[in-house]
């Protein structure tokens, strides 16, 4: 089993705790089912000449960082080479200092243990954790892997944008009422809890590299995952669609799966 | 974050996406950081067909890097095997350029070493500035540019 990055450093207050849905991604991207596709994909072979391009692993909505930090502390495996550019994304600031804390950490924890620790050193680059909506910044067709773990869980609407909540307001409602809000936006999804991934789904097309984009994106059975799938199967024969991984009886009501997205 | 990342990114403004002016982003009042990375030229190698070079050489301009050359690279390849430690399949060969080697030493720097911590970044299109505070940028848009 690949290590779990460790979080200790985050605050749980004002940023998601890892949970059920975050170790499900784990195990769907140490899969071997996914292992072996991703390194088919993105694998440098041996002794290969020409370039291999870098691929580019966004997380969108990273919280505590730690699935992208996962994916870029053991890329080794997962993607069958060592050198993977990482990008985060959060509408929550302190999120995006918690994930760079955590994916740095997580890629030098792999150094402490020695010889084979060391081959991955300056090898794996967090490019940057950004503070935005989804993939907002991002230019078309950048996108090798993208990952989401959505607020998923159905609510009355959306909470709104941080981005609008000026320091002096902050202060004003309160450290704690500030505090709750981010948390809200890590899972309050909306009707059906699908509105922001939705958002999301739509702009899929339009960030992932044209050829060897693949998204892998979390659902709870409340978001009707087989209903998604049968919209993305609408999008073309380019386009492929698999339910990648389910969660075993334990989450109780919270049943979840992960379905891949992918570029033929 | 990374001066390679502004390479990535555009406006977030989506009326802005279609316009060649929203990209690459223009840095202004920057405050760089070097990290310290091991210089690794099968990575580097790698990531160059990933990289926009018109961009990329207005960033460096920005950012005041003077020997980003005028077209991409297109260093020798070294030979790698994804079982052994690349940056040990660096050895010094006699046989390498020492010009080559300086462009990609400059480049890693520039790319992989070099942090923005503090500044904003400029589009070009509709002059909305996206500020950078401890190295994390800000893209939430104002209600009204959603």
């Amino acid at each position: 089993m690949l290590p779990t990055p460790s979080t200790a450093h985050v605050d749980f207050n004002r940023i998601y705790e890892p949970a059920e849905d975050s170790y499900l991604l784990l195990d769907t991207l140490s899969s071997t089912a996914e292992t072996q596709f991703l390194t088919q994909r993105f694998g440098q072979t041996e002794g290969q000449n020409a370039p291999s391009p870098t691929p580019t692993i966004l997380e969108v909505g990273t919280g505590s960082g730690v699935v992208l930090a996962f994916a870029a502390a053991n890329a080794r495996t997962i993607f069958g080479r060592y050198d993977v550019l990482a990008l985060g994304t959060d509408m929550n600031r302190f999120a995006c200092q918690a994930t760079k804390q955590t994916a740095l950490d997580a890629c030098q924890g792999l150094d402490e243990d020695g010889a084979a620790a060391s081959k991955d050193r300056g090898a794996v680059i967090l490019l940057a954790t950004l503070n935005a909506d989804l993939t907002g910044p991002l230019r078309s067709g950048v996108v090798d892997v993208l990952i989401f773990n959505p607020p998923y869980l159905p609510s009355r609407d959306v909470p709104g944008f941080p981005g609008g909540v000026s320091e002096d307001v902050k202060t004003t409602i309160g450290a704690f009422e500030h505090d709750s809000h981010l948390l809200s936006l890590s899972y309050e999804g909306g009707v059906d809890g699908m509105q922001v991934t939705d958002r999301l789904l739509d702009q899929l097309p339009f960030v992932l590299h044209n050829e060897r984009g693949v998204a892998y994106v979390l659902f709870c059975q409340q978001n009707k995952p087989d209903e998604v799938m049968e919209r993305i199967r609408a999008w073309g024969e380019e386009w492929s669609v698999e339910n990648v991984r389910r969660s075993g009886k334990v989450a109780g009501w919270e049943k979840l799966c992960v379905i891949k997205i992918w570029k033929n | 974050m990374k001066v390679l990342t502004v390479n990535f990114l555009t406006c977030a403004v989506k009326a802005c996406k279609t316009s060649p002016l929203s990209f690459p982003l223009h840095f202004q009042d920057a405050e760089l950081e070097q990290s310290d990375i091991e210089y690794n030229p099968s990575f580097l190698r790698n990531i160059l067909p990933r990289v926009d070079w018109e961009a990329l050489k207005v960033t460096a301009n920005e950012l005041g890097f003077t020997t980003v050359p005028a077209e991409k690279p297109n260093p020798a390849p070294t030979p790698t095997n994804p079982d052994t430690n690349p940056t040990e399949t660096i050895k010094e060969s006699p046989e390498a350029q020492p010009a080559d080697d300086k462009v990609m030493r400059d480049l890693h720097t520039l790319l992989l070493e070099t942090e923005v911590r503090e500044g904003k970044m400029v589009c070009g299109n509709c002059g909305h500035e996206y500020k950078i505070k401890e190295g994390i940028a800000n893209f939430l848009l104002p209600s009204h540019l959603v």
